[in-house]
């Protein structure tokens, strides 16, 4: 076990290395390649030769790609000083550096976004874990029935929409027309209710795509459990079936579902970024998409990191919890 | 209505003669090969065939996008300032300015006209979601044999670089990366770059997907017997790859291409949405959203309009996809 969580950990570094080092390459690398001046990327097209060139003394761009990596890196862990003319800026750990747009240290930026993402996040995944494994299994245990046949509909046509055409048509339904939320976006701490209100409408779009999936998943995993031996011996010992399918059926549902879960964490930042954009959540979907918009690289070397992290560890936890759901996984 | 049978039946034929094998043990049990049988259970699946009509209809309006709209529409970038309030911006008429003259109404503020561009964006989503898929499948294929196949450290350095692109944060890198290549690349220009750019970033990000799947299938297949067959009469490396393992991998390769294009036009859309799709004026749904989010309150059919066609196209290659699916499942009881 301990011998496991080392070698997980070790990839998990891996990764976060391999993450920053792509995102460096995008925006250092495939420029270059492509015949063009990462410079000039920063400072936009009608930028005269002298910003250029301060541009690219102030971020080091004739350093070798690895010793640029190797600096951000140290002011990771170790904070960072920036020489600007004579005076010097310390960064503190965790630096990530300053924006190139606004000047202002990308850290508490990243800290003020992440509430935001995390709890758009942690409500849609909770919503449409309820949603999709109770739709799911209902739908299992009633196959062909009307109920079946109409969540199942519902379902299919739930992967097929696009999240930001169902959180316009939300917004345009129930905040705009019918005027019953607001979805100006106040943090937990100033106002729980505000907060719980302007998010609804955001989690259920979020969480109403990835149910529909977990939905259509549960069922097919339910039927196909549901004629296995075991379910059969569990009934044979007269267990009743609220037990069978409670104690014993769900219990290997649950193994698909986590490692539908586990790819879906990545992706769900993906879905993050469609739902901040369309609901203008100030978030770190909004705040990586506006960044790439103005090709601020510090900023979105800091949220890909911290999206990296997240989905690693999320991973590590997803792994973690196979063993204690299913006693025929051993970790090793 | 055969033409979307054709999709997957043409899909196998090279496959067909290399087949041979198989398909006798199969036919001397059943009477019928794979195929048909896969062929008479998708015939049945009403859903399936509907959903592949709708594809079909979708892929001739694609191809038939200009002489479409020169029958039925104005051209796509014209402007029609006349069919604008000049007050508001919004289009003058009910629906967002829905007539016979423009059957889906005008853009807000410019008065292009919303048929001829849901018509053209028509073309990039299918176009790019199709050759990405391809891009896909065939990385993913070969990357996926390879690691199933020849196992040890190969498949540890191929599994684990899947399971690292797995995990990226995709849409971010592919935004990113979208935003610094310059606008023309190798000889292209214009809208082609675009295109270029987003079909190789989308199946990039698409082959691990199709690579785990593979490399599964392979693992499980290359102890089957007539591999075993083949190696001891003699037959070569590239032989059994391609000739014996390829030929049964086709199936779930089929299934998942299918599978795979409503994905991809879901991630075209939405990159087109954040502005990393073709560039203006080059129209596509994403894009056309990405302005309504500006004005659906004054004109919600501008939102309305690309956002059906994106629904409609996913769902019907999901409804097709599914059948595909079900059809070619050795485990289905239909």
């Amino acid at each position: 076990m301990l011998a496991y969580l080392i070698r997980r950990l070790f990839a998990v570094v891996v990764m976060l290395l391999v993450v920053t080092l792509t995102t460096f390459a995008i925006f250092f690398v495939i420029p270059k390649w492509a015949g063009a001046d990462p410079a000039l990327l920063f400072v936009g097209k009608q930028a005269d030769p002298a910003a250029i060139e301060g541009i690219r003394q102030k971020l080091s761009l004739g350093d070798p790609v690895l010793v640029q990596f190797w600096h951000f890196v140290q002011g990771l862990f170790a904070g960072r000083d920036y020489a600007n003319g004579t005076d010097v800026t310390h960064c503190p750990a965790p630096c990530f550096g300053y924006s190139f747009r606004t000047e202002q240290a990308v850290w508490p930026q990243l800290t003020d976004a992440m509430p935001v993402t995390l709890s758009l996040a942690a409500g849609a995944c909770l919503l449409w874990l309820v949603g999709g494994i109770t739709t799911g299994v209902v739908s299992a245990l009633r196959r062909g029935t009307l109920w079946d046949r109409s969540a199942m509909t519902v379902a299919l046509a739930g992967v097929s929409l696009p999240i930001y055409f169902t959180g316009l048509l939300s917004l345009a339904i129930f905040s705009y027309s019918l005027k019953w939320v607001n979805v100006d976006y106040k943090g937990f701490a100033d106002d729980p209710a505000m907060w719980f209100e302007s998010l609804i409408l955001p989690w259920i779009t979020l969480a109403f795509l990835y149910a529909a999936m977990y939905a259509r998943l549960t069922r097919a995993t339910m039927l196909e459990i549901m004629g296995e031996d075991y379910i059969r011996t569990a009934r044979a010992k007269g267990l009743r079936e609220r037990v069978v399918i409670g104690r014993h059926a769900m219990r290997s549902t649950w193994t698909p579902v986590l490692t539908l879960l586990g790819l879906d964490l990545g992706a769900l930042l993906g879905g993050a970024v469609l739902t901040e954009t369309t609901y203008n959540l100030p978030g770190l979907g909004r705040l990586a998409v506006n960044a790439i918009t103005e090709k601020d690289l510090p900023v979105i070397l800091g949220v890909t990191l911290i999206a990296a992290v997240f989905i690693v560890v999320a991973n590590l936890v997803v792994d973690l919890l196979y063993a204690v759901i299913d006693p025929r996984v051993r970790l090793g | 209505m055969t033409a979307p049978l054709h999709g997957t039946s043409t899909d196998s034929d090279p496959v067909a003669t290399a087949d041979v094998a198989a398909d006798v043990v199969k036919a001397s049990v059943e009477g019928r090969s794979l195929r048909q049988i896969a062929w008479s259970r998708l015939k049945r699946d009403k859903l399936a065939l509907a959903g592949g009509i709708v594809v079909v209809f979708l892929v001739l309006v694609a191809i038939f996008a200009p002489l479409i709209v020169s029958l039925l529409g104005h051209p796509p970038n014209e402007f029609h300032q006349e069919e604008i309030d000049p007050l508001f911006g919004t289009p003058k008429g009910s629906l967002g300015g829905i007539s016979s003259d423009f059957l889906f109404g005008v853009e807000p503020s410019n008065g292009r006209d919303v048929f001829s561009r849901v018509i053209y964006g028509a073309r990039i989503s299918l176009l790019v979601a199709f050759l990405a898929a391809v891009v896909a499948v065939v990385l993913g294929t070969i990357f996926g044999i390879i690691a199933g196949y020849f196992g040890g450290w190969v498949d540890s350095l191929i599994s684990r670089v899947m399971d690292m692109l797995l995990a990226f944060p995709q849409l971010l890198f592919i935004i990113s990366l979208v935003s610094v290549l310059p606008n023309d690349l190798m000889g292209l220009t214009g809208s082609g770059v675009r295109i270029a750019i987003l079909v190789a970033v989308i199946g990039f990000f698409g082959w691990p997907y199709v690579g785990r799947i593979v490399r599964g299938q392979t693992l499980s297949l290359r102890e089957k017997e007539y591999i075993e067959a083949a190696r001891s009469l003699g037959a070569g490396r590239r032989y059994i790859l391609f000739r014996e393992l390829l030929p049964n991998l086709v199936a779930p390769i089929t299934v998942y291409a299918t599978l795979m294009i409503p994905t991809n036009i879901l991630t075209e859309a939405a990159l087109s949405f954040l502005g990393a799709g073709v560039k203006p004026p080059t129209a596509s749904w994403g894009q056309m959203l990405s302005k309504a989010v500006g004005t659906y309150e004054d004109d919600p059919m501008f939102m309305i309009i690309p956002g059906v066609a994106i629904f409609v196209t996913v769902l019907a290659f999901n409804l097709f996809g599914d059948g595909v699916r079900d059809a070619l499942d050795p485990k289905g009881t239909r």
